[in-house]
């Protein structure tokens, strides 16, 4: 797996959170105390996700075959495939949200950082804690914009001033200047493309180690995908982001590397961007980011 | 097809046709004989009501004994034979026995239908919640008895000096009964939540217990203050169970005072079913009276009905 173009040098520092003491992410810990754990560390350095021969099977159907792959740190990882290959299922693999669906089975290891959040101790609550989740359709809390982005600070007991969280997060977002005016009032109220950069403000209000997003711009108008594209740009500088898109020009747009699922759940290629769209290794992928099938 | 074939099919007139206007002729008058009945009743029960009052009556030319508004609204003592209508000693008696299945139903039924929406498998919801619907369907009259029967013999080892009839059994046996109210109405409105919110709340790394109570029940708490009220209705207007429960002794009590709820009571319903029953003969005061407190009670419970439909309004979420 390639990490040549990896382009930020302190992949140690900003994200950790010194009041989370309850969960996984102790990477320098845990690599000094196991002995020959050092050259998996130096080639996990800077990946934040690992999966490894992830399998998902809903009932006897399987959905996911054998995904290994390597997310790197703050970056932007862009998943494409066509309808029903397994992508978004992927992306629920990596925040447990497929545990809630009783039909879904996973095996495998998925690691984030160094703990693999399928091992029997890793609670999928306080994994969800660490990961930030965009969904397809907009889905604020019928809440006040501020309790909106404030929510995750609140079920965390995240200590600091909230009002200075909640702007900083809202600025992210950019959606601070259209809403500073109205922080008490319903974040229903907001226009789709707002409503979806306020859950991406409270997705990224608790400091989450990635931010997986499945479609985000799907359901919004071509102004306010372009404005969620651009924001997924700015929040690669800080997080790692995992998005699922079926539209393959915002893959080539706002992405830094590129896996492609293919019918049947399978990873049919996983390379940098350009290297997917200008010179794929598969035919497949050829064909289909060309457009001749799928 | 020609032209001419089409242009007749595009102008054919379906909104006229005898069909499409008989049933629309059919389903205005079921809904003109619906609202003419209620408007019927209550214009009946304003009449007669008139008749009872002496500010009224002379109006409605009725001669002989009335009764002042004042006395009816402000006066505590209800006894026939002495011509005292204090309509406040069956209010009080009413008032407490909602207060008290309130403190109960509400509580229980919002809880069941938390458990029921958010925690119960599809299977065990399946059972559960028509289970609960039949307990709405046993007769009140059953649930009267249960507490005359069972009830008040099991709190008098607590309370050793609770009375037969006693607005305790009363209140508890109505707070059972509207359980399925607020269970069904509340879980509805829970279900009626998107699942969008719930995937929302667990992608932000809640609890079970945090989705359910910090954001289903505020997404639902349009349907679930409405089913209160409804069943708050339910039991202001609730009538033969508590006509044998809590006794046809109308007697003023300090509605504060806990101890109240060991005596016993007449509130308005069951007074009138004790005035009907017994041998009040059409055209005497007291006959007037039925009119008076069904009066009463009827603004108690379309007050009910109006504040329901605000708060309705006020918290009705779209998502």
């Amino acid at each position: 797996m390639s990490q040549e173009n990896m382009s930020n040098d302190n992949v140690e520092s900003a994200t950790e959170d010194p009041t989370d003491d309850d969960m996984i992410l102790e990477t320098d810990v845990a690599a000094g105390l196991e002995e020959g754990s050092e050259t998996v560390r130096t080639a996990r350095e800077r990946s934040i996700v690992e999966a490894n021969g992830i399998n998902v099977w809903y009932n006897d159907e399987q959905a996911l075959q054998d995904i290994t792959m390597s997310v790197p740190e703050n970056q932007v990882t862009a998943m494409i495939g066509p309808s029903g290959c397994g992508k978004s299922t992927f992306l629920r693999c990596i925040n447990r949200m497929n545990d809630m669906i009783d039909a879904a089975r996973v095996e495998g290891e998925l690691y984030l950082g160094e703990k693999n959040v399928y091992d029997p101790d890793v609670d999928p609550v306080a994994l969800r804690r660490r990961v930030g989740m965009v969904f397809q359709k907009p889905n604020p809390f019928p809440k006040s914009i501020y309790d909106n982005v404030a929510y995750g600070l609140k079920i965390q007991d995240i200590g600091g001033n909230h009002d200075e969280i909640v702007e900083e997060s809202l600025k992210r977002a950019a959606l601070w200047d259209e809403v500073k005016d109205q922080l008490d009032e319903s974040g229903l109220d907001l226009s789709g493309g707002q409503q979806q950069r306020l859950c991406i403000a409270r997705a990224i209000a608790p400091d989450p180690e990635v931010i997986l997003m499945d479609e985000p711009a799907s359901a919004l108008d071509p102004v306010a995908t372009s404005k969620i594209e651009d924001l997924i740009d700015e929040l690669a500088e800080d997080y790692t982001v995992i998005i699922v898109t079926h539209n393959m020009q915002q893959a080539a747009r706002i992405s830094d590397k590129t896996a492609v699922f293919l019918t049947g759940g399978e990873l049919v290629e996983f390379d940098d961007t350009k290297t997917i769209f200008e010179n794929p290794e598969h035919e497949r992928v050829e064909d289909y980011i060309t457009g001749k099938f799928g | 097809m020609s032209t001419d074939d089409l242009t007749d099919d595009l102008t054919r007139n379906t909104a006229n046709a005898p069909p499409e206007l008989l049933t629309r002729s059919f389903f205005f008058l079921c809904a003109v004989l619906s609202i003419f009945v209620t408007i019927g009743i209550i214009g009946l029960l304003v009449t007669e009501a008139a008749k009872f009052f002496s500010i009224t009556a002379p109006l409605m030319g009725v001669e002989g004994p009335t009764a002042s508004v004042v006395d009816f609204l402000t006066g505590t003592e209800w006894i026939i034979n002495n011509e005292q209508f204090g309509v406040l000693a069956l209010v009080t008696s009413t008032l407490m026995v909602t207060f008290g299945s309130a403190l109960i139903a509400l509580p229980l039924g919002v809880g069941t239908a938390i458990y029921l929406s958010e925690y119960a498998d599809p299977q065990l919801r399946a059972v559960l919640k028509p289970a609960l619907e039949i307990l709405a369907g046993i007769p009140t009259v059953v649930y009267g008895f249960f507490a005359l029967i069972y009830i008040t013999p099991a709190l008098r080892v607590v309370f050793p000096s609770i009375g037969t009839f006693n607005l305790l059994s009363a209140s508890i046996v109505v707070g059972i009964m509207i359980i399925p109210m607020v269970a069904s109405i509340s879980e509805d409105a829970m279900s009626a939540v998107p699942d969008d919110l719930r995937q929302a709340g667990y992608g932000m790394g809640a609890t079970k217990f945090e989705v359910s109570t910090g954001i289903v029940v505020p997404a639902a708490l349009s349907g679930i203050l409405s089913s209160f009220i409804l069943a708050l209705s339910r039991a202001i207007g609730e009538t033969m169970a508590v006509t044998v429960a809590a006794g046809a002794q109308a007697k003023f009590h300090n509605p504060f005072n806990p101890a109240a709820y060991l005596d016993g009571g007449s509130p308005m319903t069951a007074t009138m079913v004790n005035l009907l029953t017994g041998d009040v003969t059409g055209g005497g005061l007291a006959y007037r009276s039925l009119f008076a407190i069904g009066l009463t009670l009827f603004v108690i419970t379309f007050a009910m009905n109006v504040i329901s439909e605000l708060i309705a309004q006020r918290y009705r979420e779209e998502y």
